[in-house]
Parts: structure tokens; sequence; C-alpha cells
């Protein structure tokens, strides 16, 4: 039996500051000029969710790696460390 | 909190943690921040850490309640197909005895959580919860402290080491480190596998506290750029799948859907059989290799550790170097305050002492490695598909003569890739670790 990406971050321990310290600065570029889009597949937490005519940014998973930051094609995404204290905090590590 | 320190240092982990306990041991008077909500919240390894080094910090590690998973007594490296692959380890009774410690596992949450409370006791002022977003500079640019996300949160320090690991935003705003390019990190995630300690004892044939790491390389991560590791904790295993950044962006695969792959994988699957996943967290690996190391060192400023990204991807070894990088950094700022001067000149020292040192040596030996497995692909793809395809002929036992078989393998290993890039391959990889 597969675990889903929900099932994985379920098992995390998140305080999740209402304010995002993800954004994509132009929502259009995503949907216009990026083709690949690989934000949707290498992001480990699934943060980047295609839907109907944009990419939500869900913020509250966030494992706080980075790779969006550089990886994106367009460099499309503001990214910053959560405010002190929130976030991910590993038990295990 | 305008108040005035002699070292402010970025990030708790190995390496601002080993520089804030020998320079507190040298009543240099310190301040540590964190961002996250304690020590180690935020960081992640495979979870390997070395022996040698802490005890050049921490001499008497041993006593002070070292919160270590297994002492490490075997190191196995795995070659894999889909269907298997090959086992090649090395386990020897001397480091469970008088090399006890040469390596060991721990899980990163407590062990620095640990490893910032011995420098608190020392007297480092450890803030964990503090995020650093920008450093304090003079008119001439020199580093003067850090601005943190606190409200009048300005530290100044007479010098800052930047220690805040291989993601690290800070490093790029303020230009210290450029940004990292994507073929430059690793993207890797980890589960940790509970199982009760006698299950993890029997199934890698060990006791009394020691354990074994696997490294695994092959196909096993979608024909990227990449590795796995298994390591056995007390109680539990960590299991980690990763690849280059970059490699991910352009094959489209999911990591939380390859560490799944990795689980089920016949090598692996039995080893965690029954076990349930703990934790998922996610992290890079400054994979860059020495060409991608910044300036070490300027006006008012070091840095040490991943943030100087400082990783032996071959020998799977980083904490040690940021341990070493942290130890000599703080080393360096000792004298530094001594001397009344802590310019880029009077700071020189640490690059000097770096590069004396096993950490730029053994960056330097291997700098072709990275480079060396993004353009041999066929190591994650054609190679252990032909490594199978010889391992199963010689181990069937079938009528058909070896000399027969050998030439099977020949014609299926040349049917894989050619003979030319089979020499090159073997010609570039032992330039890139000669």
């Amino acid at each position: 039996m597969t675990m889903k990406i929900e099932d994985k971050l379920f098992l995390d321990r998140f305080r999740v500051d209402e304010e995002s310290h993800l954004r994509i600065i132009n929502g259009q570029i995503c949907m216009t000029e990026c083709k690949g889009q690989p934000c949707l597949y290498f992001c480990p937490a699934n943060v980047y969710r295609l839907e109907k005519d944009y990419i939500s940014v869900n913020h509250e998973g966030c494992l706080e790696c980075g790779s969006c930051r550089i990886a994106c094609p367009h460099l499309n995404i503001e990214w910053r460390f959560p405010r002190g204290g929130y976030g991910i905090s590993h038990k295990f590590g | 909190m305008k108040e005035a320190f002699d070292v402010a240092i970025v990030g708790a982990g190995p390496a601002g943690t080993s520089a804030a306990c020998i320079l507190a041991g040298a009543g240099v008077k310190t301040i540590l921040f964190e961002r996250g909500e304690y020590p180690g919240a935020k960081n992640m390894s495979g979870g390997v850490l070395y022996g040698q080094e802490l005890a050049r910090v921490l001499p008497d590690f041993a006593e002070r309640k070292l919160p270590i998973e297994r002492n490490i007594i075997e190191s196995r490296l795995w070659y894999l197909s889909k269907e298997g692959g090959y086992n090649l380890g090395y386990r020897d009774a001397i480091f469970a005895t008088e090399r006890k410690h040469n390596v060991f596992t721990v899980g990163r949450a407590r062990f620095d959580r640990w490893y910032a409370e011995q420098a608190r006791q020392k007297g480092v002022l450890v803030v964990p919860g503090t995020v650093v977003v920008d450093l304090l500079r003079d008119g001439s640019g020199r580093v003067t402290g850090v601005v943190t996300g606190r409200a009048e949160g300005e530290v100044t320090a007479q010098v800052t080491l930047l220690a805040d690991g291989v993601n690290s935003p800070l490093a790029a705003l303020t230009g210290f480190r450029r940004e990292v390019k994507p073929e430059h990190v690793a993207l890797a995630v980890k589960e940790v596998i509970d199982l009760p300690a006698e299950v993890v004892d029997q199934r890698f044939g060990v006791s009394g506290g020691n354990g074994v790491t696997t490294e695994v390389l092959g196909d096993i991560v979608g024909g990227m750029n990449g590795v796995g590791v298994l390591y056995t904790n007390s109680a539990s295993i960590s299991l980690c799948i990763g690849a280059n950044l970059a490699d991910f962006a352009t094959f489209k695969l999911k990591p939380y859907e390859l560490i799944e792959e990795f689980k089920q994988h016949p090598m692996v699957a039995p080893l965690i059989a029954g076990g349930k996943s703990l934790e998922y967290v996610a992290h890079w690996l400054p994979e860059g290799g020495y060409d991608t190391i910044p300036r070490l060192y300027g006006d008012g400023y070091l840095i040490a550790g991943d943030s100087a990204m400082l990783f032996n991807a071959p020998h799977r070894e980083g904490s040690n170097l940021a341990m070493a990088s942290g130890r000599m950094a703080a080393e360096t700022v000792i004298e530094a305050l001594e001397r009344g001067d802590c310019s880029r000149k009077s700071l020189a020292d640490y690059g000097e002492r770096m590069a004396q040192s096993f950490v730029l040596q053994d960056m330097k030996k291997y700098r072709g490695f990275g480079p060396f497995l993004h353009h041999h692909k066929e190591i994650f793809n054609e190679l252990p598909r032909a490594a199978t395809f010889a391992g199963r002929e010689m181990i069937t036992v079938n009528g058909v003569s070896k000399r027969e078989k050998q030439k099977l393998i020949f014609r299926n290993a040349r049917k894989e890739t050619s003979l030319l890039k089979y020499l090159k391959l073997l010609w570039s990889g032992w330039r890139a670790v000669k």
C-alpha cells in the first residue's frame, strides 16, 4: 500500500502562520508562459497544485527546502523563511 | 535588543554550534540564532555524524549524554536495478571497540538541540525562533551584526558567522554566496520508519547499540542523478532518496512517489516491513562541489558548513565538514579578536586553515565528481540494467557454459551502450575521484 503525500504531511508537526511565506509573483506567467510547470512535480510537499485556471499555493505543508525558489523556470516565486518558530518543526530530523 | 556581542552566529546546526562552543570556551561573548522553534527543528541529514570531529569540539561528548541512535560498524553500498542488485559491505569489530563512534547515527532534532545546549552551558546565548533576515553593515560595507525578524531586532557583533545552511536566502540577499543553481543541489526527502530495536538488530545482524549504513545507487531514481540511503537508528530506520534538483525539474518526477517506490524495492521492503512512518521531511544537499564554494570570509564575516557548500558527495560526508569549518572559523576569530582586527585580511587565516585541512583538500580532490555523475546518466540507467543481466546470468545454473554466458553478458552490455561509452565512463570516473 503506498502512502499519499497528504498522509506523509499528516505525520509532521507544523505551526502554521496565517500569512504565506511563499507567493507566486505573477500568476499569469504560470498559465501562459510556463510550459513545463515543474513546481507541480518537484515540490516534495505538493505545495503547488493546478486548479482550473491558476496554480494554488498551499504553504501550510511547506517543508522549507527552497526548491521552488530556484527551480521555477521563471523565478516567479517569492520565497522567505516562515517567521521565527513557525513552519515545520522536525521531531526526528 | 540593541546589544553588542563579539560574535553573532546565524544557524544552530553542526557548523554554527561547533563554532559557538569553541568561542564560548575561550570566553568570547557569543550569540547563536536559530530560526526553528528549537535548534534542530529545521535540520535534516541522512543522520550520520563523526566522533573525531565532535571530539575536537567536545572531547568528553560521550559523558555528556549524547543522544546517539546507533554506533555504525558496517557500511554497505548497493548498486540496484529494479528487481535486485549488488551488495558490497565492510564490517569491522574495531568500530565497536577502539574506534567506537567513528561514525554514528543521530536524529538531528534531538542531536542539534543537545549540541546547542552544550554551547549554552558554556555561556553562549542561544536564541531560537528567530530568523536573521539581513546583515548590518557600516559605510565601508563591513559586516557589523545582524538584523532579525523581531521588532527592534538588531544585534551588533565584531564578527558574524554565517552557518545558516544550504538553503540560504540571506546569502543570496547579501551576495556573500550567490544564489545556488538547481544543478548544484540535490533535493532529498526522508522518512523515519518506526521498528522495535530488536527487529532492527535482527534484520541487520547487529546488537549492543551497533548499526549499519547503506548507500544506494543505481536504477532507483527514475534515471536521474540521485542516490538513496538507508540508515539504522535505535528503534527506527531512516530512508532517504534524493536527486539533482535540475533533474527533478526536467524529469518531472515527484519526490514523494520516488520514496514510495524505493520502499517497495525488493532489497528495501523486507528491511522496513511492518514499520510505520513517523515523519516525512525534505532538504537540499550542496552537491556543486569545490567550484561552488564561495569566498569563505570578508570584512567582519565568515561562512561555514552547508552555507559554504561543503559536502563530500562520494564519501557522503557533510556534518564533519560543517563541524571542522565551524571550529576553524572560531579558532580564527579568537585570534582576530585578540589582535583587535576583524577585517578581511585578519580573517584570511580561516581560508588558510581550511585550505590546509582535509575539508578543502577532499573537496578539491572530488571537484570533478558532481559533473561526472551529471554527464554520465548511464550510471543510473543502462549500467544497472547491464549489471543485473550479468548477475542473473552468472548465478543462473542452466546448462549453458560459462564461456557462452560471458559472451551473452558482453553482447548485452554492448546492446545497452557502446564499448566506447564504457571506456569513457571508466576514464572520466577515474579522473573524477583520483
